[in-house]
């Protein structure tokens, strides 16, 4: 064993190109899987267990109680699919304010005399459970600044109803279903109904089979038809609510994985071609290893663990920085939603090493086995030079070609050794495809940003502030009124300044529609370029009042679509509009609605947030127009800034994190080249020394070198540039279908022909790097030397 | 034409493969370098080729100074003045024949048709234009070799090198391309000979040159017209 250790050891050392390659290229394989696998664990874990913990509600549905009655809703749990169910419970939707009378935004309240249950089972985080009439037990889902959240014996008062009537916050709980806003004894229902608050009933089921969207779809429906036709008002899905409790990370897992499977697919490629390349050099050696006594199963495992040194090495490296890499993602996730997970997962930590190390394993073995059945006798009996062999055909069309002969001789180097030179077309694809495609996405995810952004200036009312940027949302500060803004005043300034090409206001408000739950956001626009601002996907923009626009999650949720007529509820007035439009606006998650403020004319909406978006004329000065403006405004509550398109986060660290994995694949693909090359030059130092003894300069022979990799890189990189475009299609389509999107083409379609010729170029570029360094070399081969190698 | 002026070339172990070698080789002349195996001859043959370089001492071949050239420098100067033949062959195996023999023209930039003319030539003339589309493996040893001297004489150098050219021939083979060397010499090409094989010496030289562990042993004189100077 100790001999075996021996050889292994010469051997790592011997092969310095080759033991750096394959750590490279298992460190960035492992990388990327334990960033994806830790993500992936991290975006559903904490759901899925405090969803487990709770008995969570698969289902939420809720019911007109004008049109069933309690008794028509418990029966509803014999509906099929259904294996457990809580209510029905009276709810109420209220607009609370607090007792510093900030008002909060509208939430739906269940009475319910207990917390716990077989179904959704809510934690009790801080107090105790309602009691009595005039208490309330407020849902905390996280997402509230904990400043923002109410202190407990806080009194809220619902100024809507008459008489303004108080509850006093006894507890605050977390329901992971989201069923619910808070949470009042059943007669306390009765009494805001009795006042005149919108209510109705809710039922909450477990299902049989929840894991699909199709399956919980089946099980409303079954519900729905045990019910009277249009008593059902609205549903909502576990899973829609774990998609929105994971936020952007579960955005990230699909391009990881991507780019996981391409580096453990560039890993099996390469640590295949670098030992079969040992191999194939290392017959000589091989054959006296054997002739010593060596059993075929001991030089097998020689190599095995040749490559399985660097691999261990390149394995804990990749570990190491995949959870750094996960631990930097996730804190920021966790900043932006209040989740706490580390982001270290054991589990994923152990079965990626097992993983990475087994796939090394088995490749370097099944490429080293060709070693165990060489025939002793064979390898000790075999010439330097590999014979004639294949490709005399490119070799004889090559020196055809009108080219310099050391180029042509080049040319057909690949063809003389066609498996080899198939895994190095196969990395260069890799390397190619790893850049078209998260270029590609970069492109995506600007263009997603892009849909946020919706002009050159805004104007936003009040005087500015001395910090920079405005209040999120653009709303006021907590408990500060709106300053009362001339809009008339304001329009007429921004149409009279030289250098506006269009403007548009808008404005945010709550409403409820039939069928979801919880209140909506909406964007109300009036103006003459709100039209530009969104991407859309089918129907067209809204052109008037009483009509509105959406997202996918929105006729998903609503199961509408373009052309449909729902009914948006304001308080207590019903206003009838129509789809006209779908289009890619990933507000809210999707769900906000976007209409013209003439929609909501002489309704009681509280319009909050209006801001102005002005459109500048090509070639107008953002800065010089602001200041304009900002003079023109003097006498008006309000003040114009360039709009800042400041890229989010998440399309920062996906920016980021694409850019580094695909420089490591990029520069994996170029290391496999330069181990090709290396392999090719050491197993042609005959013919190098001989092409020298007949004249050949460094300069030829390094033309020779390069243009051996030319044929390899150019196909390499016309299938890389196409390859990289599908991954690209399908993790941006998965991104979309995870999120339930259906994205634009802007978002989708984003290579221009011209740029694919680029990337497909690209290949070529990788080759030639990996060929410089070993073609220098080349050139300095010691000629008298080589032609000694007899 | 070719004068080494206390030439040594020495390696990191051992006693110096050449040591303090001097002596002078006149155009037209046919030199034979006798010696045991391990000798210098095949140093001194690269040396004279610009394909290894002196420890000390100066190479110079037509007034050009060999051992100061560079890596393309020597290149050029080995297209130009010099062809060589080697004891096996070192004929690519990848190439037909006649490529083998194009290549040095090539490498020096003639055309691939001009090469191709001047290579049916030279196959013509050394008996061997029939293989030329054919790989060298398909050869036997004699033809190998002949196809190796007319690629040598591609781009019509002023120098002939042989380094054992008949080592790894059979007899009749050998005695083929002892007469095939022998033919040149009296076109006038100055040859030098590396060799163990007396006869081949004795056929081929107007002169012997004997090395013993990298000294001149014995040197029976320039011989121009067959005078002895
Ligand atoms: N590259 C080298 N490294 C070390 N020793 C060498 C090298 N080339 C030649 N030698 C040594 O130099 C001596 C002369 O070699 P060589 O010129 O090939 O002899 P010959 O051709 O006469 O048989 C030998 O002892 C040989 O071992
Ligand atoms: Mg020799």
């Amino acid at each position: 064993m100790s001999a075996l250790g021996k050889v292994v050891r010469s051997g790592v050392g011997r092969r310095r190109v080759q033991t750096v390659v394959i750590g490279l290229v298992v460190m960035m394989a492992v990388t990327s899987a334990v960033l994806g696998g830790s993500l992936m664990v991290a975006s559903s874990a904490p759901f899925e267990r405090a969803f487990a913990q709770q008995n969570g509600a698969h289902l939420t549905a809720q019911f007109d109680a004008g049109k069933a009655t309690a008794a028509q809703l418990s029966a509803t749990a014999n509906a099929s699919g259904i294996v457990a169910s809580a209510g029905p419970f009276r709810t109420a939707t209220v607009t609370p304010e607090t007792d510093r009378s900030r008002k909060l935004p509208p939430i739906t309240i269940a009475g319910r005399t207990a917390q716990g249950g077989s179904v959704d089972a809510v934690t009790l985080t801080d107090g105790r459970w309602v009691a009595a009439a005039g208490e309330i037990v407020l849902n905390n889902d996280g997402r509230m600044p904990p400043g923002m959240v109410p202190k407990l014996a806080s009194r809220l008062t619902l100024p809507d109803l008459p008489g303004s009537p108080t509850l006093t916050v006894v507890g605050i709980a977390r329901t992971v279903s989201e069923t619910a806003g808070g949470w009042v004894i059943p007669e306390q229902i009765e009494t805001l109904a009795a006042a005149g608050a919108p209510v109705g009933y809710q039922m909450l089921y477990r299902l049989a089979k929840p894991d699909t969207t199709a399956d919980v779809d089946a099980a409303r429906a079954a519900v729905q038809a045990s019910v009277p036709a249009e008593a059902m008002t609205g549903t909502r899905s576990w899973l829609t609510t774990k998609l929105h409790s994971a936020g952007n990370t579960v955005l990230l897992v699909p391009f990881l994985l991507a780019f996981g499977a391409l580096g453990v697919l560039m890993a099996v490629l390469i640590i295949g071609n670098v030992i079969a390349g040992a191999v194939s050099t290392g017959t000589h050696r091989i054959g006296i290893l054997k002739a010593l006594g060596f059993t075929p199963a001991q030089v097998v495992r020689a190599y095995t663990v040749q490559a399985l040194i660097p691999a261990i090495v390149g394995a804990a490296l990749g570990m190491v920085a995949g959870n750094i890499l996960a631990l930097a993602v996730l804190s920021d996730t966790n900043r932006v939603y209040g989740t706490s997970d580390s982001g270290v997962t054991p589990w994923v930590n152990v079965a990626v090493l097992a993983g990475a190390l087994a796939v090394v394993a088995l490749t370097a073995w099944a490429a080293a086995a060709r070693a165990g059945r060489l025939r002793t006798v064979e390898v000790l009996a075999v010439g330097r030079t590999p014979g004639p062999g294949r490709g005399q055909w490119a070799s004889r069309l090559s020196a055809r070609l009108p080219l310099p002969r050391p180029m042509t001789l080049g040319l057909a180097y690949p063809f003389a050794r066609v498996l080899r030179s198939a895994t190095i077309v196969a990395a260069i694809a890799f390397g190619a495809a790893a850049a078209t495609f998260s270029v590609g996405l970069g492109s995506s995810l600007n263009q997603v940003q892009a849909t946020e952004s919706h002009g050159d200036v805004v104007v936003l009312p009040g005087r500015p502030m001395s910090q920079s940027g405005p209040p999120p949302g653009g709303g006021p500060g907590p408990g500060g009124k709106p300053p009362e803004i001339d809009h008339a005043a304001v329009v007429k300034a921004i149409a009279a300044q030289a250098g506006t090409a269009g403007y548009h206001s808008s404005t945010e408000t709550e409403v409820s529609v039939a069928g979801i739950a919880d209140p909506l956001g909406v964007s109300a626009f009036t103006g003459n370029s709100a039209a530009g601002a969104y991407q859309m996907v089918a129907g067209r923009f809204i052109t008037g009042a009483g009509e509105i626009v959406v997202s996918t999650p929105f006729l998903t949720a609503t199961h509408t679509k373009v052309g449909d007529s729902v009914v948006l509820t304001v308080h207590n007035t019903q206003i009838t509009v129509r789809i006209v439009g779908e289009a890619f606006n990933p507000e809210d998650m999707g769900m906000e609605i976007v209409t013209h403020a003439g929609t909501l004319a002489g309704t009681e909406a509280e319009l909050r947030g209006t801001e102005y978006n002005v459109t500048l004329k090509p070639g107008t000065d953002v800065n010089s127009y602001v200041a304009d403006l900002n003079t023109a405004l003097s006498g008006v509550e309000a003040h114009a800034m360039p709009a800042e398109d400041d890229t989010a986060e998440f399309i920062v660290i996906v920016n980021a994190l694409a850019a580094l994995l695909t420089v490591l694949l990029v520069t994996v693909a170029a290391l496999g080249v330069l181990n090709m090359v290396v392999l090719e030059t050491r197993e042609r130092v005959h013919d190098l020394g001989v092409h020298k003894a007949l004249g050949m300069t460094p300069k030829q022979t390094i033309s020779m070198v390069i243009a051996s990799v030319v044929v390899t890189g150019l196909i390499g990189g016309a299938i890389g540039a196409p390859a990289g475009v599908l991954l690209q299609r399908l993790v941006i389509g998965e991104m979309g279908r995870v999120t339930g999107f259906t994205l634009p083409d802007a978002v989708v379609n984003i290579y221009e022909p011209g740029q694919l010729v680029l990337f497909g170029l690209g290949g070529l570029v990788i080759a030639v790097a990996g060929s410089l360094l070993p073609a220098g070399w080349a050139a300095r081969t010691r000629t008298a030397t080589a032609l000694r190698t007899e | 034409m070719i004068e080494l002026g206390d030439v040594s070339r020495r390696y990191d172990e051992g006693p110096p493969a050449l040591d303090n070698v001097s002596l002078k080789i006149a155009p037209g002349e046919a030199v034979a370098i006798l010696g045991p195996s391990g000798s210098g001859k095949s140093t001194l043959l690269n040396l004279i080729a610009g394909l290894d370089k002196p420890t000390n001492g100066t190479v110079s071949v037509d007034g050009v100074r060999v051992d100061q050239l560079g890596e393309a420098g020597s290149a050029k100067y080995r297209r130009a003045k010099i062809g060589m033949v080697f004891q096996f062959f070192n004929l690519l195996d990848d190439l037909t024949v006649a490529d083998n023999v194009m290549l040095p023209a090539q490498l020096a930039g003639m055309s691939r048709s001009e090469a191709q003319r001047r290579a049916a030539e030279l196959l013509n003339a050394l008996g061997v234009q029939r293989h030329a589309k054919a790989y060298p493996g398909r050869l036997s040893g004699g033809e190998r070799q002949r196809v190796a001297v007319a690629r040598a004489l591609m781009n019509r150098p002023a120098l002939l090198l042989a380094d054992e050219p008949t080592g790894a021939l059979d007899t009749a083979s050998g005695e083929d391309v002892q007469q095939l060397l022998k033919d040149l010499h009296a076109d006038g090409q100055t040859i030098v000979l590396v060799t163990h094989d007396l006869a081949l010496a004795q056929t081929c030289a107007t002169r012997t040159i004997q090395l013993v562990d990298g000294r001149v042993a014995n040197d029976t004189g320039m011989v121009v017209s067959g005078d002895v100077r």
